[in-house]
């Protein structure tokens, strides 16, 4: 129990998803891939007339009860499975974030910028809503996400999904490296 | 079923920490590289052996999946999401994770995504692709 409790090293939890790949392919041919469900609710809820959102979306409705899998997955790992602590993260990656600004390092994620005290504050909106909407925007664009691309379409050999993740990962350092030391300082 | 074990993984794996995500970006630890290439590894490896045993479904169908083509959205989404994975420190799967976690200030961002994801249903027309 008590490893259980413990973070979960690489080597368990990266081939763990993996198998979600094959599971999902045999539970009749679904394609694993989360971003697909935000589509999913544009559809079911505001779909506006919209091309985009006009189709059976009860068809695919199965991604709605996995992301909802996800949430209670989480409530479980963390309040059930968890014993609370600090991420251990490389000292190198707090020191220079410890210099752009970020001052909370007791949880999963900084309290002083993801909160709802700081939602009303101008950085706080840059990284709860600006970063969402990015998010929600960039993986439809590009027509999948980590899950869908990086894993699912990597796993099945397809180029374009590559491109995809290598993309993925630009923006990132771009933002990172470049954009995100002046943002945490608004 | 599937979902509620891949939201413990992710919860357990701390994937879901906006500072593993930093650290990734940074090149400061293999944890997150580690964990994607194993389960890219372990998922080419799956999907193979589907493909070579010809392995049916539960519902006794062939599997089949779907080919992606290629689109220059591939290209301007990835940059765009990658951008918005820095800031947030999360793709969409820990973004739910999160929340079962009990952040619930990231509900903001979930409904922040899928407004971006309606937008882009609104101008994908007009969008280069």
């Amino acid at each position: 129990m008590d490893v259980i409790k413990q973070p979960w090293p690489w080597y368990v939890a990266g081939p763990l998803i993996g198998l979600i790949v094959p599971t999902l392919l045999l539970f009749g041919n679904k394609t694993f891939g989360v971003s697909g469900a935000l589509r999913q609710v544009c559809a079911a809820c505001i779909p506006a007339n919209i091309s985009f959102f006009k189709y059976d979306w009860k068809k695919e409705s199965w991604n709605l009860y996995f992301v909802t899998g996800i949430i209670i997955g989480g409530f479980i790992a963390t309040y059930l499975i968890s014993t609370p602590g600090l991420v251990n993260i490389n000292p190198r990656t707090t020191a220079l974030l410890q210099q752009e600004g970020v001052k909370d390092f007791s949880g999963l994620l900084p309290q002083d910028i993801f909160s709802f005290s700081q939602l009303f504050t101008l950085r706080g909106f840059v990284f709860i809503v600006l970063g969402g909407f990015l998010v929600g925007f960039g993986t439809r664009y590009a027509g999948g996400c980590t899950s869908g691309h990086a894993i699912m379409g990597i796993s099945s050999l397809q180029w374009p999904s590559l491109v995809a993740t290598c993309c993925f990962m630009m923006g990132g350092f771009i933002m990172t490296w470049f954009i995100l030391p002046y943002l945490l300082k608004l | 079923m599937v979902g509620l074990l891949f939201g413990i993984i992710l919860v357990k794996s701390e994937a879901i920490s906006w500072f593993r995500i930093q650290e990734m970006f940074r090149f400061q630890s293999f944890h997150m590289y580690g964990i994607i290439g194993s389960a890219i590894f372990v998922g080419i490896i799956s999907v193979q052996i589907i493909k070579r045993f010809k392995v049916k479904t539960l519902y006794n169908e062939l599997v089949v999946i779907p080919v992606k083509t290629f689109h220059w959205g591939n290209v301007y989404g990835g940059l765009i999401f990658g951008l918005g994975w820095a800031i947030t420190g999360a793709c969409p799967g820990p973004l739910f994770a999160e929340i079962g976690s009990g952040f619930f200030v990231i509900l903001v961002t979930l409904l922040s995504a899928i407004a971006g994801t309606w937008l882009y249903g609104f101008m994908k027309e007009k969008l280069p692709h």
